[in-house]
């Protein structure tokens, strides 16, 4: 809505509140803050009721939902912090661009809370590579933006997870985790509590790139997009490395009293958010703050998005010291305000206030009450017929590109600068990383949009599930996690509603575990605005677990012949989401249900008998059901295996539901010593038998009225070339 | 053993390599900052890995006009052990301490993969504590690491046993004749396209790297 010249998009009775609260109509430049700091983006004004029934406490959460970065303490007078962003509608637009900018932002939220960034993960989502050229593109781009950015800051991309479906073809989803480790002492918060302090800003210049951009994130993409390539910041990983050095030298040095990454709504947010946690005020001087071009507006200098810049909180006497360390590493630093006792944010021009906003008012943007309801369509289950050949069907499925080998993608990333990174990608199902303290921790991403379409409530916590087997199964304990909820327009109450429900599955299985979430993020309007299509909703899951010792530490490939294969968990007759069903171009009606209990209990049990040395390779079986799983483990150890599935547990059902189910609570593992897990299992009352025996150069597998034989170098061709013979069919 | 390693605005495997020397290896290493390396005393030096002054107009061609160089040039040249890792063997080449070029990997794609090597010369600065021409095994990282000469250079290379090292087996960025590694003339100048500061650690994959910086202090005492 246009207010005097200035364009915003708040609605009529945002105006209407933010007048009577300051009992007089804001100016355009107070507009235009008002607008960046109220935006879905930054203020959650949609989402923060929902989101409350979250649970944020456990023993060892330090800091909660709310600051830059989760703060999770793991002894030793260490914590680990971690943090994930999107870059959804900028990747849509600029795929390049938009996914590097998008490591920055969220390793400024590591960075700040005064840790050193170790870890990153990426969560991707994206058109059908198979059929579309745009969506090749999109990849290519958003792969090579990655690489680039994160390689070039030396933070190892260690782990992820990759959808491809033709709901992200307008809309891809581009999320990135930050795991990030420091010391207790020296954590630092995004706060500016002392009247006096001086607010400077280091880095980048301020220019008129990503002005608008979490208001251009706050709605849907359609036609007039492509012209708000402006609103994408432009990438600058050099010197987002030298500030990296420059921030942790400066909070080492004991000068800064807070420190807050620029990002989503430019000076604006990042002003009134630090001096709204400190209750206090800040006087910005706004000639103090050094710009690209010399007729900015102060409007554009106020939002603008302009990467690789930082608020630092120093200590009042303290800039002089602070300059010398950023004059080291050529970072530009300047005092460009001071904490104020007024409680208010002013803005200052030749000392002359232009914009005079209470903190708590505009930090604060008025909550939304959202409607939702649920949708009355249900999907049939479709009557797909057993297919003849199933080896062709599991060939086809390890070559789907959802499923098969990422290995494409992660060599493009160096996952080993920093020299932590023992379980690399491809080997395990977490990424682990060695800790200073001795300690490990396992991290792992994970989403499924089609489980959370069929039934966001159960999906959603399906979701969490998964991760955490992930991190069990590399004999890590699940300590925190992060959610991330990605929908359509929140407008719409069917999408709403679909929100709600998937917190709600996330909030209760979260407690069923007793894990806390550190920190998340929602994006909503992912949505095409010309065909009106909302991308399936899709909460995306990042779980922190830690390993007391290296030894416990479990990969997924087969190791030695004769070890004994167990297959923990009960496989239902549910095809409904699955990537199987994908693959037929089907979908179903419900996804495979969660019990919390037996979920949680099966998760602790497989950790105990990992913990007790009893496994020697260990595997989650989710996406593809038990027939991926196994092939996935006979090609990581280039071992075959014979298999008798009719021992596995589970009902009566036909042998592609037993093959590629994807029922919840299930992992596979081999171990030398069959009686005792077998025992461990039973006195839990977590279902799991003997299936079969390592051993071969084949993966034989018995179904109940088919048997399947498949040479494991087989297997691997299909795995391992498919997404390089989709993107780049002329090499080799 | 007083080891430099040179620190660049962008080198993101300084640390690593200081940790190395210093908590494995119990050697005394300084991370010195380029500007502030005037100390031509030191032992040894090295230019760890990363992309200093963000590969901007060459991987390596700014690092190669720092004043640090000046000092590296000067340590070559009293035949003390000089290595360049990664992006230090792309500054090393730039400032002509060594020969040909590292191109673009032909994928055009950033690579990074542990790799089977083959030692091709025992006697280097790096090389000679292997006391063998084994198969070692490192990991590599980078977007320009194919080594490019002409074909009558690459001749004399290899009969002086200048390649140092090459890949076995898969050649993971077209780089001619494989090569992975190379030294000047004296074998005291050394440039590897591997991580010898990755194969550190037995938890990380392996520890053929180590025997890289052992092979730094038995030089020294010759």
């Amino acid at each position: 809505m246009l207010v005097g010249e200035v364009e915003t998009t708040l609605t009529p009775d945002e105006m209407g509140y933010a007048r009577r609260q300051l009992g007089r109509e804001p100016n355009g430049l107070e507009w235009a803050m008002i607008d960046a700091e109220w935006s879905e983006h930054c203020s959650y004004k949609s989402s923060k009721l929902v989101l409350a029934q979250l649970p944020t406490t456990g023993k060892r959460v330090l800091v909660g939902p709310g600051y830059d970065s989760g703060v999770v303490d793991i002894g030793d007078g260490y914590v680990l912090t971690m943090h994930i962003e999107s870059h959804n509608h900028p990747s849509a637009i600029d795929p390049y661009g938009g996914a590097a900018t998008g490591i920055g932002g969220v390793v400024r939220d590591i960075l700040c809370m005064g840790t050193t960034p170790i870890a990153l993960l990426d969560a991707l989502k994206f058109g059908d590579i198979t059929r579309s050229e745009h969506s090749k593109w999109i990849m290519k781009n958003v792969v090579r933006g990655i690489a680039d950015y994160g390689n070039c800051i030396g933070v190892p991309t260690v782990a992820g997870e990759i959808e491809f479906d033709e709901c992200f073809e307008r809309n891809c989803l581009v999320d990135v985790a930050c795991l990030g480790v420091g010391r207790k002492e020296e954590l630092l918060l995004a706060q500016a509590t002392r009247p006096g302090d001086s607010v400077c800003l280091i880095g980048g210049s301020t220019g008129r790139d990503g002005i608008h951009g979490s208001t251009f994130a706050s709605r849907t993409l359609g036609a007039d997009s492509e012209r708000e390539r402006s609103a994408v910041q432009i990438p600058d990983p050099f010197t987002k490395k030298l500030i990296i050095e420059a921030t942790l030298e400066a909070s080492r040095s004991g000068f800064l009293r807070g420190c807050k990454d620029l990002g989503g709504g430019g000076l604006a947010t990042g002003l009134s958010e630090i001096a709204d946690k400190g209750g206090t005020g800040i006087e910005v001087y706004l000639e103090e703050i050094p710009v690209r071009e010399p007729d900015m507006s102060p409007i554009e200098v106020m939002i603008s998005e302009s990467q690789e810049r930082m608020l630092l909180v120093a200590k009042e006497g303290s800039e002089d010291a602070l300059r010398v360390i950023m004059q080291k590493y050529g970072v530009a630093c300047a005092r460009i305000g001071e904490v104020t006792a007024t409680g208010k944010i002013s803005i200052l021009r030749s000392g002359e206030a232009i914009a005079d906003l209470p903190t708590p008012f505009l930090a604060n943007a008025p909550v939304i009450h959202r409607k939702s309801r649920m949708p009355q369509v249900r999907k049939l289950e479709p009557k797909a017929k057993t297919p003849s050949d199933l080896e062709k069907a599991l060939l086809d499925l390890l070559a789907s590109p959802t499923i098969a080998s990422k290995e494409w993608v992660f060599r493009q990333y160096d996952h080993e600068v920093g020299i932590r990174t023992v379980a690399k990608p491809g080997d395990a199902d977490a990424a682990v990383m060695k800790l200073p303290n001795g300690k490990l921790a396992a991290i792992k991403v994970d989403g499924n949009s089609r489980f959370c379409d069929l039934d966001p409530y159960v999906g959603a916590a399906s979701v969490l599930a998964e991760c955490c087997r992930n991190i069990v199964a590399v004999g890590a304990e699940p300590v925190a996690f992060l959610d991330h909820c990605q929908f359509g327009d929140p407008n719409d109450e069917e999408i709403f509603w679909a929100f709600s429900m998937a917190v709600k599955g996330i909030a209760d299985f979260g407690r069923a575990l007793s894990l806390p979430c550190v920190g998340g993020k929602v994006s909503f309007y992912n949505q095409d605005e010309e065909t009106g299509k909302a991308i399936r909703s899709s909460p995306v899951i990042t779980v922190l677990g830690l390993l007391e010792k290296a030894e416990h530490i479990t990969k997924i490939g087969f190791r030695k012949d004769g070890e004994t294969i167990i297959v923990v968990g009960e496989t239902k007759r549910e095809l409904g989401g699955s990537e199987y069903h994908r693959m037929l171009r089907l979908i179903g009606n419900a996804p495979p249900a969660l019990d919390f209990q037996l979920e949680s209990r099966t998760q602790r049990v497989v950790l105990e008998c990992i913990r007790r040395g009893l496994v020697t390779a260990c595997h989650d079986c989710s996406k593809g059901g038990l027939g991926v799983a196994l092939a996935e483990m006979a090609i990581d150890g280039c071992k075959g295996a014979s298999i008798d599935l009719r021992n596995a547990p589970g009902d009566e059902m036909s042998d592609d539901e037993l093959l590629f189910s994807e029922s919840n609570s299930r992992f596979i593992l081999t171990t030398n010593n069959p009686a005792q897990v077998l025992e461990t299992f039973s006195s839990h009352r977590v279902p799991a038998a003997i299936a079969g025996t390592v051993g071969s150069a084949s993966l034989r597998l018995t179904l109940r009225s088919s048997k399947l034989e498949c040479k494991v170098d087989a297997l691997r061709a299909a795995y391992a070339n498919s997404l390089q013979e989709i993107l780049e069919p002329w090499q080799k | 053993m007083r080891v430099a390693v040179i620190q660049f605005p962008g080198s993101n495997c300084d640390r690593d390599t200081v940790h190395v020397l210093r908590n494995v290896l119990k050697l005394d290493a300084q991370l010195v900052w380029h500007n502030d390396f005037k100390d031509a005393s030191y032992d040894a030096v090295i230019l760890p890995g990363g992309f200093s002054f963000g590969d901007h107009l060459r991987a390596g061609i700014i690092a190669a006009y720092s004043p640090a160089t000046e000092i590296i040039r000067k340590m070559a040249d009293d035949e003390k052990p000089v290595l360049g890792i990664c992006n230090g063997f792309q500054i090393l080449i730039e400032a002509g301490l060594l020969p040909g070029a590292l191109l673009r990997n032909s994928s055009l794609k950033f690579v990074c993969k542990w790799m089977d090597l083959q030692l091709k010369n025992d006697r280097s600065a790096f090389t000679c504590a292997f006391k063998n021409t084994s198969k070692v095994r490192m990991p590599i990282a980078h977007n320009e690491g194919r080594f490019f000469a002409e074909d009558e250079l690459l001749d004399r290379l290899m009969a002086d046993g200048r390649v140092v090292m090459t890949y076995a087996g898969e050649n993971p960025t077209g780089t001619s004749r494989g090569i992975a590694a190379m030294s000047n003339e004296e074998g005291n100048v050394v440039g590897m396209m591997p991580h010898p500061e990755r194969a550190s650690d037995s938890t990380l994959g392996g520890t053929d790297g180590l025997k890289v910086f052992e092979s730094m202090v038995e030089w020294a005492k010759c």
